[in-house]
């Protein structure tokens, strides 16, 4: 128990890179966006067709850019908490940030597309909880900018390790729900 | 009791439990107008005792956590308070007010929103009063030591008042009056006020368990986190059937039933922390009561809550007695045990005592959480029935009401405990009892 103390007061938490209240963050995240997911799949189970045929509406290819910029945008980040100099952590976060940003412009395409087609978040079931998971998920990419962008002006190993411990969520959310929501027949 | 300031907090202390009794009386009034509906009827209408009992509820609480938040600040900062004569000020202003309020009431003189019925010259009396008692504890937190105790503490209280001015906007628009009553009511309770709850519960746990405060500053930053988190978009469990979009429903849903979570929290860092402190503190009946909110403010709040927040739920329990039920508990369990726990801690200190009536106070612990634990089953089952008869059946609104007198009755037999325990609380914390041999 006094051990405990010595590292921190935070239990398990300690054992983790980064701030522990961030990963207190990342486990309500992941929380709500677990709840989401398993709302989607019981709305999907309860109305199969209606389910299947607003998915087909949907296009895959925006999806699957946006899993390859997003993943290549946490490698970046992976890099850069690894990586010795500071100019250098700077200049992958940096390209992460903007990865982000290609993230929010195909996305914003992808809504503008919908929306051309008469398609909102009131359309029906599966389209509400569509644009309630993406647009969630696409707030969190929006605010992983900005940690990123802290980590920029404050590149110290901790601040590092905090704000791309959330950007990985960010990443780790999306790998799930692209298959669930796009990909799943 | 470390400084002379702390002392006005015994004004705000003897208020809060003399509407404490006034908001049972009437509560106990309201659960015999249910069983003898026309008692009363020309006189003293039920929706005033309703408006009687919940704004005197409101009001008690307040200036409970005004005096604790005069108890605790000074400690906290280790300074006296910024002006003494302000706060006697500001209480004679609120109670005062407080009074007024509650006479325009009985006149007939009142507006409609729920809770929020004060006539305009109260609802700017009430801003007046917190601006004086913010500016008050601000000036002595920027002047002294700031704990995240304080911080939290003022951080809770700006947002009550920062809120409160929700209550000034009355658009004509029927959904948004409801969509902005919320970020009164909602917010307040589900999110303010549990800051407020939390740091008087860390303080409590570093004077009562003797735990470092470095520990019990985290757990507060944890459930603040946890509360802020879960209960801004968890307001969404107000927006079902109001008028606003459906997706409220998913958002509502999800991140209300997730507002367990930081009451479970406050479960764990009270018992945990009791268990890790070992200390011996000679104020049992405290400790008895800041471990029992914890618990009743998890079932009331977090349990009873979490019964009928999902959207597929509240379709059919919307309005029922089962809101009633989570609202008894979870105001007893949270709001109430806490401003009665650090009431049972802060007066013996305030008046200079070792530890009085210790037994009588948790006799008044158990009779009353029993009697409002028993309240509450008896609404649960009452609206479970009807629900059933009303939602699912389709039956009248008043051929269920007939069928449900039984509950009704039992109702008023706990609410008349419930009227006893709080006159025995009350009377263990003002009336000094016997010196226990120290």
């Amino acid at each position: 128990m006094e051990q405990v103390e010595e590292r921190g007061g935070w239990g398990a938490l300690d054992d983790l890179p980064g701030n522990p209240m961030m990963w207190i963050l990342i486990i309500s995240e992941l929380l709500v966006f677990g709840a989401f997911f398993l709302s989607f799949g019981v709305s999907r189970m309860l109305d199969p067709v209606g389910f299947g045929q607003s998915q087909a509406l949907l296009d895959g290819v925006y999806g699957g850019v946006n899993t390859i910029v997003l993943i290549t945008s946490g490698f970046l980040c992976a890099v850069a908490v690894e990586t010795k100099s500071i100019q250098r952590a700077r200049g992958l976060l940096a390209g992460a940030i903007a990865l982000g940003g290609v993230f929010g412009v195909i996305k914003m395409i992808e809504y503008g597309d919908k929306f051309d087609h008469g398609i909102g978040i009131e359309t029906d079931t599966f389209f509400t909880l569509f644009f309630l998971m993406t647009g969630f998920h696409f707030l969190h990419v929006i605010f992983g900018m900005i940690l990123l962008g802290i980590g920029i002006w404050k590149p110290r190993r901790d601040v590092l390790e905090t704000v791309c411990a959330f950007w990985h969520m960010v990443d780790l959310i999306w790998v799930l729900l692209y298959p669930l929501v796009y990909l799943a027949r | 009791m470390k400084y002379q300031s702390q002392k006005v907090a015994l004004y705000y202390f003897t208020g809060a439990l003399v509407l404490f009794v006034a908001q049972v009386l009437f509560g106990l009034l309201a659960g015999a107008v249910y069983v003898a509906p026309n008692m009363l009827a020309d006189v003293l209408p039920f929706n005033v005792i309703r408006m009687v009992h919940t704004n005197a509820l409101i009001v008690w609480l307040l200036m409970g956590f005004m005096g604790a938040a005069y108890y605790l600040v000074p400690e906290e900062a280790e300074t006296e308070l910024h002006s003494t004569k302000l706060a006697i000020i500001q209480f004679w202003a609120f109670f005062l007010g407080a009074a007024a309020i509650v006479v325009s009431y009985l006149l007939g003189n009142h507006g409609g929103r729920e809770f929020l019925e004060q006539p305009l010259w109260g609802k700017i009396a009430i801003v007046i009063v917190a601006l004086i008692f913010l500016f008050n504890l601000t000036m002595t937190v920027l002047k002294g030591r700031k704990t995240a105790v304080s911080l939290v503490l003022l951080v809770g209280l700006w947002g009550v008042a920062v809120f409160f001015l929700f209550a000034f906007y009355n658009p004509v628009n029927l959904v948004l009056d409801k969509m902005f009553w919320w970020w009164v009511v909602h917010l307040w309770v589900e999110g303010v006020w549990e800051l407020i709850m939390a740091s008087i519960l860390a303080f409590l746990m570093i004077k009562l368990t003797g735990v470092d405060r470095e520990v019990v500053e985290k757990w507060l930053y944890l459930i603040v986190s946890l509360t802020l988190f879960t209960g801004i978009l968890g307001t969404g469990h107000h927006y079902y059937w109001i008028g606003t979009p459906g997706y409220w429903q998913w958002i509502g849903s999800i991140f209300s039933t997730l507002e367990v979570v930081p009451f479970f929290a406050m479960v764990v860092f009270t018992f945990y922390m009791v268990y890790k402190g070992g200390r011996d503190h000679p104020n049992k009946a405290a400790l008895l009561w800041a471990l029992g909110c914890a618990v009743m403010a998890f079932f009331g709040a977090g349990v009873w809550g979490f019964l009928h927040t999902l959207s597929g739920v509240n379709y059919y329990t919307h309005g029922t007695q089962i809101t009633a039920a989570h609202g008894h508990l979870a105001f007893y369990g949270a709001y109430v045990m806490v401003n009665i726990a650090i009431m049972t801690y802060a007066l013996p200190n305030l008046l200079g005592r070792s530890p009085y009536n210790q037994m009588l106070n948790m006799w008044g612990f158990w009779i009353t959480t029993s009697a409002v634990s028993f309240m509450t089953f008896v609404l649960t089952f009452a609206g479970t029935v009807q629900t059933h008869l009303q939602r699912v059946l389709g039956e009248g609104f008043m051929d269920v009401q007939d069928q449900l007198g039984l509950f009704y009755m039992m109702r008023l037999g706990s609410g008349a405990v419930v009227v006893l325990g709080a006159i025995i609380i009350v009377v263990s914390l003002l009336l000094p009892g016997k010196e226990k041999q120290a």
